[in-house]
């Protein structure tokens, strides 16, 4: 017993007590929640065999084309892929990334979103359909934006930090970005929590119905929420008037939060997206009001798995940034790669196990404001790598979606799907592996 | 189930029957739009079209019978001269650019929120949220403003010859809030840049808001926001509220 490390109070939970008792500060930090969760990896498709018959892999037509906002707008969005971009601010990020990133989507033809802190120039230009999130914060947000904006994304709330308000801290809060917000240059930024005009959600539906009337009804409206009461949460986004529901669930990235709320607020995307579903069945609107699942969407498996399970799209949000070179060992530059593990070693971290982005100090130059970190990502050779990692994404999903006889990636289904573990089957609403057990659904 | 589809298209012409030329004023065109016969959905889209359709002078619309309705004269982006004669709903002129709009009666929650610039005047009582996230221009509310007032405030000017609920100025930015009457509780939680001026009493501060001794310019900030709001008071009865700066950085101290 001697050497016998404590489980409750192992060396993690003591390094955490011994910072705090130092500094009486809470940790802040990047990306998602690293805890070990139910993930879509719990889940495996049951493809074809004698009683199904597949596609054949490269070469028949398996369409990826995705519709989203066809229940008001005028205008819905026609996506060639149902692989969307998060929301991420202009300012957590570069402006180099957000040009990036719209280059790699339009190339693949899915949306880019806008985040807290306005629309950029670089990526209207570079995005042929931009998602123009109005969020509590209201940072640069204004009507000429909202004109030319494809769709609005109204975001009540992130997986990372459902209930909470964005941070910037003051490192990354440059003239440029104080300007986009109405804030003093260098202070520790706190987004609002909560909207400044509409608190519950009676007026949020009259909310919509003013963003409709400016707009005239052109674009779809998303609402946007963090995954904890699904049901309730979708429901009442369908009866304010939405026409896409984005689910966050908790597994979802940020480029600051307190550490307490990303590991220990929300739900599992896993468990969080047959809710939403059937909320909506339940709404007789499953089909008519279109669902986005995000938060921790890494392959194209997961991809294929939301889609089985009834969402029609997903966002990715560190995906996109991994795709970028977020915790590579390089950073690539005119002449070639250069080692950035000093830099990494700076933060007190390493590659591959990086999250602080709330540090504008990124040294693969992704989350930062600094103009000599900023050019280590060239705008170009990101848009390649994004649109690379999108068409992996695709391939992957296609290929699953052939292999279990659809010519149509969205004609997946839950009864493609079984589950690993008991609480995968519970959460996911589907049989575990070898049993028509579902735990808590069919077969108490 | 029912789909909330809009209830008519846009109007490309100018509006008939429901929109009646009415009395000149000063040579401009008089349009009175009866909301009792034309839908919400029609009247915005004509105020928009206004954008595309040049016009030598000012337009001057008179709404009729809104009777509380939402929504009413949302993004517009033209000098143009909209009356609304009667209480109005929820996000009156939200979003306005340029517009001068004026409610001869009550408003519901947020008017002119986010507006970016012109006048908006509410002749009576606003109720929460009012002049939420401006960025520009100036509303003024003659009567009393309920809470929140100038949340999120960013650059707006506000007036309100009555008192404001509580929680006003909550987050705001940057922008000047004018109260003639008193202040509810928690007044400029967590202000920024934002500069509210009070004539009466101040139930409570909210964190970080402290009172600041009048200089010269706030006595002529507070004159001119006066004058351009056509409400007389004395700006030496007043008393200035402005961020302490604490929050701007966190630390252990700051624990509100």
């Amino acid at each position: 017993m001697a050497n016998e490390e404590s489980s409750s109070f192992n060396r993690h939970v003591m390094d955490y007590i011994h910072r705090a008792s130092e500094t009486g500060l809470y940790d802040i930090r990047g990306l998602g929640a690293k805890r070990n969760l139910p993930t879509f990896d719990d889940l495996v498709f049951l493809t074809a065999s004698a009683s199904r018959y597949p596609l054949e892999g490269y070469r028949e037509k398996c369409v990826t084309t995705t519709l989203l906002g066809t229940r008001f707008a005028k205008k819905p969005l026609e996506l060639q892929i149902p692989i969307t971009i998060a929301g991420m601010s202009f300012g957590s990020l570069s402006a180099n990334v957000k040009d990036a990133v719209g280059r790699a989507a339009t190339a693949c033809g899915t949306s880019t979103t806008t985040g807290d802190g306005g629309m950029t120039r670089e990526e209207r230009k570079s995005s042929q359909t931009l998602v123009y999130q109005c969020l509590p914060s209201r940072y640069g947000f204004n009507p000429d934006d909202l004109r030319q904006a494809d769709a609005i994304e109204l975001v009540i709330g992130q997986g990372a930090k459902p209930g909470g308000g964005g941070m910037l801290l003051g490192q990354k809060v440059n003239a440029r970005v104080a300007k986009m917000r109405t804030l003093p240059e260098g202070i520790d930024q706190r987004s609002a929590c909560r909207h400044p005009d509409w608190v519950g959600p009676d007026d949020l539906t009259i909310k919509l119905q003013e963003l409709r009337e400016i707009t005239d009804w052109q674009v779809p409206i998303y609402i946007k929420m963090g995954a904890t009461r699904v049901k309730d949460d979708v429901k009442l986004a369908v009866k304010a008037g939405a026409d896409v529901v984005v689910i966050d669930g908790m597994q979802g990235g940020t480029a600051a939060t307190q550490q307490v709320f990303i590991e220990h607020a929300g739900i599992p995307t896993l468990a969080a997206l047959p809710l939403a579903v059937e909320a909506l069945e339940e709404m007789d609107v499953f089909g008519e009001v279109q669902l986005i699942i995000s938060g921790g969407i890494r392959s194209g498996a997961d991809v294929a798995k939301a889609l089985a399970l009834g969402a029609d799209a997903v966002a990715v949000g560190q995906g996109t940034l991994m795709a970028l070179g977020c915790n590579r060992e390089t950073w690539l530059g005119p002449d070639g790669p250069h080692d950035a593990r000093a830099d990494y070693e700076k933060l007190g971290t390493a590659p591959g196990f990086c999250h602080h982005c709330h540090t504008g100090q990124c040294p693969v130059g992704i989350t930062t404001q600094d103009p000599v970190l900023e050019t280590r990502l060239n705008p170009e050779e990101g848009a390649r790598r994004l649109r690379n990692y999108l068409q992996v994404l695709t391939m992957e999903l296609t290929t699953l979606a052939r292999a279990c006889g659809k010519s149509n990636v969205h004609h997946l289904e839950r009864e493609d799907l079984v589950a690993l573990t008991i609480e995968a089957a519970a959460m996911a609403r589907v049989p575990l592996a070898g049993t028509d057990w579902i735990p808590g659904h069919r077969h108490f | 189930m029912a789909r909330l589809s809009p209830e008519v298209t846009a109007l490309d012409t100018m509006p008939n029957s429901a929109a009646t030329p009415g009395p000149t004023t000063l040579g401009e065109p008089t349009i009175d739009w009866d909301l009792s016969i034309r839908p919400v959905r029609e009247l915005n889209q004509f105020l928009h079209d206004l954008a595309h359709n040049a016009r030598p002078e000012m337009p001057h619309v008179r709404i009729l019978h809104p009777n509380g309705r939402h929504n009413l004269a949302v993004g517009l982006q033209v000098p143009a001269n909209i009356e609304i004669l009667g209480h109005a709903g929820y996000f009156i002129a939200g979003m306005n650019q340029a517009a001068h709009i004026t409610v001869d009666g009550n408003v519901g929650w947020s008017v002119a929120e986010n507006m970016m610039s012109g006048i908006v005047r509410v002749k009576g009582c606003a109720s929460e949220c009012a002049g939420a996230s401006a960025h520009g221009g100036l509303l003024v509310i003659e009567g009393d403003a309920s809470s929140r007032c100038g949340i999120s405030l960013k650059g707006g000017q506000i007036v309100v010859g009555g008192s404001v609920g509580h929680l006003s100025a909550f987050m705001a930015q940057a922008g000047t809030m004018v109260v003639c009457g008193d202040a509810g509780a928690a007044l400029g939680d967590s202000l920024y840049e934002a500069v509210i001026y009070v004539r009466g009493s101040i139930h409570s501060l909210g964190a970080d808001a402290r009172e600041e001794p009048m200089q010269t310019d706030d006595l002529k900030t507070v004159a001119d926001l006066l004058q351009r709001a056509a409400i007389s008071a004395d700006p030496q009865t007043f008393r200035r509220v402005a961020s302490a700066r604490q929050l701007y950085h966190w630390h252990a101290e700051a624990q509100y």
